[in-house]
């Protein structure tokens, strides 16, 4: 393992700030667990793919902008979003290109060398993949098309979660389909969305699993609202979550300190 | 599929029946949105099952042929650069391959827009004094409505295609570029046949059943009539080769193949991204092609014929070239890219959308995620549904991974929204959010404000999560739970750490 001499900036990403703080909170304390000098740039707001993928690129540029301004010093910004890491790296360099000047499009490049997805940190920059996490629970992994198809985080997620102690992983059916979030195609197309996200469910209620992990809060933002519509009982969580955990949480548990409830995310 | 029948066409001059079956008009003014047309298909239970069936079967089919390749991505890389080598040149390769075409005793006609296609197709057709085609199955003619346009004028257009047949019989529109007639099972298509093929020519023999090869033998005797009869047909063209002037047509079931060489006059439709420069250039898409589309090694009947031949095959060869807004795609640095299409249909097939939603929806010749990039760009923006369909995708990029010739679709797909955003900016909730959303997410300290709104309304918000609430909500919470936003941000909580840190406390026991 080799720990970062400089600070790691954490990228919370706009919805976890917001509406999943345990989700940065578990990253803070995994990478700390790992040695790693951690910030949080308060300055920090969003990855702007909400605009950029609805189409309004000039929307999108006051996050673009923010995002070099907040995060241009720092050795690494590590996030625990394949979605929104796959937004700055492949989409800040388009907006800068079209929308910005040179001397943005070389502060983004040089940014987008640098922002990294917690499972690519963990094992590509820190070289772990048994980060000591304890986890006794039977889960299934939902890869996320932006983790897949555009941060390209590959088997890094498995490799992490079969690492866990305690932990069983059953593969989802159908793994590579879309769950049908898609930002805001989750509301413009509503009734497409939901008939993906209901077969996507019905691979997780397959599996038998207790838990649906995924790198991704949105795609679990989704998924989890159907299940916690139909009362599936299965909760979703980050996987940033189960890695922050190691049996000393158990311990608090069993006294009733600290339980996770299932269902909407 | 249309219900009433009024068979009559109006010409400028004459009325006459109609003479082939008439499918639903295509009217882009008032026709709904893509997430309209879909909720309509989504209740269709039969269509769901059809989809989910055929296309799983050929992704998962497809998959295997192309990992028996191990040079795919190579393959890939190849079609992708001399595609775009030869849109770089078009001008060039066009004037080059009118001039082989030419030489070798094909007669070319260059045509700006539909209408002109048409009426040089039934210019030819009337100075033949034939008043039928047969069709080879060809994505550019559906683009230009001919069958409709020559009925219009009074000739009557046969699809021989299996699944072509099917639709035309049915009154209907194709659904799948490669498999019209994926929507419809075996039984309806016998009830089509009952109920149609009778009128239209030989009917189908009788104590016909559902079984496939009794259906496929109905049409074989329906169409041999029509092969034998035709003094003209008319095709596409899958590639139309400069260097050497020979037109590819790549096909299943031989109904190409006989009507490329049974009657006499010979049209071919082209569009004129279909160029390559040379003979020597098949060798890749002859690879990329099959295994993409059919999911087969090499496809049944590719034929190839470069002008006419005398005392073999048809004696006059056309071919008509055609821009219909080609040339305004190719003036798109980002949307270009959709010319490089070989309509393969690996896109619809893997589109978790289109397996849901099928063709119709689109509104569109070209369904699934190529029509959702090339439709906006042939017709423009100003209808709903041409608007909506460069929605019609989660981005989750399924589809450039399989496409053959590495059209990055959800990149089209967001530059096509952003067209659609700035061709379409009167005011509206969608554009004032993302204006305020876009100027608060411009600093943390605005964000964090709008955070404090969250905070409170999970303070005062009673239970845990939010269910159904009627209105514009319900976009979200008509099936989907919400979690209730937690009464402290990740923000306003590091905040609180950093400060008891200062004060010497660890802060740590939270985290
Ligand atoms: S866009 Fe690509 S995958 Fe889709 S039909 Fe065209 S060539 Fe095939």
């Amino acid at each position: 393992m080799s720990v970062p001499t400089g600070t790691v900036a954490l990228f919370a990403t706009c919805i976890n700030d917001m509406l999943f703080p345990d989700t940065p909170k578990a990253v803070l304390r995994l990478l700390e667990r790992l040695g790693c000098t951690v910030d949080f740039p308060l300055q920090q707001t969003c990855c702007g793919q909400m605009f950029t993928n609805t189409g309004y690129f000039t929307e999108a540029m006051p996050s673009v902008r923010n995002f070099v301004d907040t995060f241009g010093a720092y050795e690494w910004v590590v996030g625990p979003s394949g979605s929104c890491i796959g937004s700055v790296r492949d989409q800040h360099p388009m907006l800068a290109k079209r929308l910005g000047d040179p001397g943005l499009q070389r502060e983004v490049d040089a940014i987008v060398a640098k922002t990294l997805d917690l499972s690519e940190f963990l094992v590509d920059v820190l070289g772990v993949t048994d980060v000591g996490a304890y986890f006794p629970h039977t889960v299934t992994y939902h890869s996320t098309c932006h983790s897949l198809r555009v941060t390209k985080v590959g088997d890094r997620p498995y490799q992490l979660l079969k690492a866990v102690a305690g932990l069983t992983l059953i593969d989802l059916p159908n793994a590579d389909q879309c769950c049908g979030f898609g930002g805001t195609f989750s509301v413009k197309n509503p009734d497409t969305s939901v008939a993906m996200g209901t077969d996507k469910m019905r691979a997780v209620l397959d599996t038998g699993a207790e838990y649906l992990v995924a790198g991704d809060n949105s795609c679990l933002l989704h998924i989890g609202g159907l299940l916690s519509r139909n009362k599936s009982g299965v909760t979703p969580i980050h996987l940033a979550e189960i890695l922050a955990r190691t049996e000393d949480d158990y311990l608090v548990q069993a006294d009733g300190a600290t339980t996770k409830s299932g269902g909407a995310r | 599929m249309s219900p009433e029948r009024t068979e009559t066409v109006q010409d400028t001059t004459v009325v006459h029946e109609r003479r082939t079956p008439a499918p639903p008009p295509v009217t882009l003014i008032g026709m709904p949105k893509f997430p309209k047309n879909a909720k309509k298909e989504l209740a269709n239970s039969q269509l769901r099952t059809n989809l989910r069936h055929a296309t799983t079967t050929i992704r998962n089919k497809r998959v295997k042929v192309v990992q028996e390749l191990p040079h795919w991505e190579d393959l890939r890389l190849a079609g992708e650069a001399i595609k775009n080598r030869t849109l770089r040149h078009l001008d060039t390769y066009l004037l080059q391959l009118e001039a082989s075409l030419t030489a070798n005793g094909a007669i070319v006609h260059w045509a700006n827009d539909a209408a002109e296609a048409n009426q040089i197709v039934i210019d030819i057709t009337r100075s033949k004094g034939a008043d039928e085609v047969v069709k080879v199955k060809s994505m550019a003619t559906q683009e230009i409505d001919l069958n409709e346009a020559l009925e219009e004028a009074g000739i009557a257009a046969w699809e021989t295609d299996l699944a072509e047949l099917i639709v035309q019989l049915g009154h209907d529109r194709p659904s799948h570029i490669l498999v019209p007639a994926i929507h419809r099972n075996r039984s309806e298509v016998r009830e089509i046949f009952l109920e149609e093929m009778g009128r239209y020519g030989t009917p189908p023999p009788e104590g016909l059943t559902d079984d496939p090869a009794m259906l496929a033998g109905a049409a074989r005797v329906h169409l041999r009539n029509k092969f034998l009869r035709a003094k003209v047909a008319v095709s596409g063209a899958n590639f139309a080769i400069a260097d050497s002037g020979t037109l590819v047509v790549v096909e299943s079931e031989g109904n190409g193949r006989m009507c490329l060489t049974l009657p006499d006059t010979l049209i071919s439709i082209v569009g004129i991204e279909k160029t390559l420069p040379t003979f020597a250039d098949l060798e890749v898409f002859m690879q990329l092609l099959p295994r993409s589309s059919t999911a087969e090694r090499m496809n049944p009947y590719t034929s190839m014929w470069s002008g006419v031949r005398e005392g073999d095959g048809p004696q006059e060869v056309h071919v008509v070239l055609v821009d219909n807004g080609r040339t305004k795609v190719l003036a798109d640095q980002v949307g270009r890219q959709a010319l490089r299409c070989i309509r393969c249909s690996a896109c619809l097939n893997i589109c978790p959308v289109y397996e849901r939603v099928g063709g119709h929806a689109y509104g569109s010749v070209y369904p699934g995620p190529i029509g959702a990039i090339l439709t906006p760009q042939l017709r423009g923006t100003a209808s709903e549904i041409d608007q909506s369909l460069p929605y019609a995708s989660s981005l989750c990029g399924a589809c450039f991974e399989v496409c053959p010739v590495r059209i990055n679709i959800p990149e089209v797909l967001v530059h096509l929204r952003n067209r659609v955003v700035e061709e379409h900016h009167g005011p509206s909730a969608w554009g004032m959010g993302m204006k305020v959303g876009g100027w608060v997410m411009g600093k943390g300290n605005r964000f964090g404000m709008l955070e404090k709104g969250a905070e409170l309304f999970g303070a005062v918000w009673p239970g845990d999560k939010v269910g159904p609430i009627p209105g514009p909500a319900s976009a979200w919470l008509g099936a989907r739970d919400l979690k209730k936003p937690p009464t402290e941000t990740f923000r306003d909580w590091w905040v609180k750490r950093e400060k008891a840190k200062r004060s010497g406390d660890s802060g740590q026991k939270d985290a």
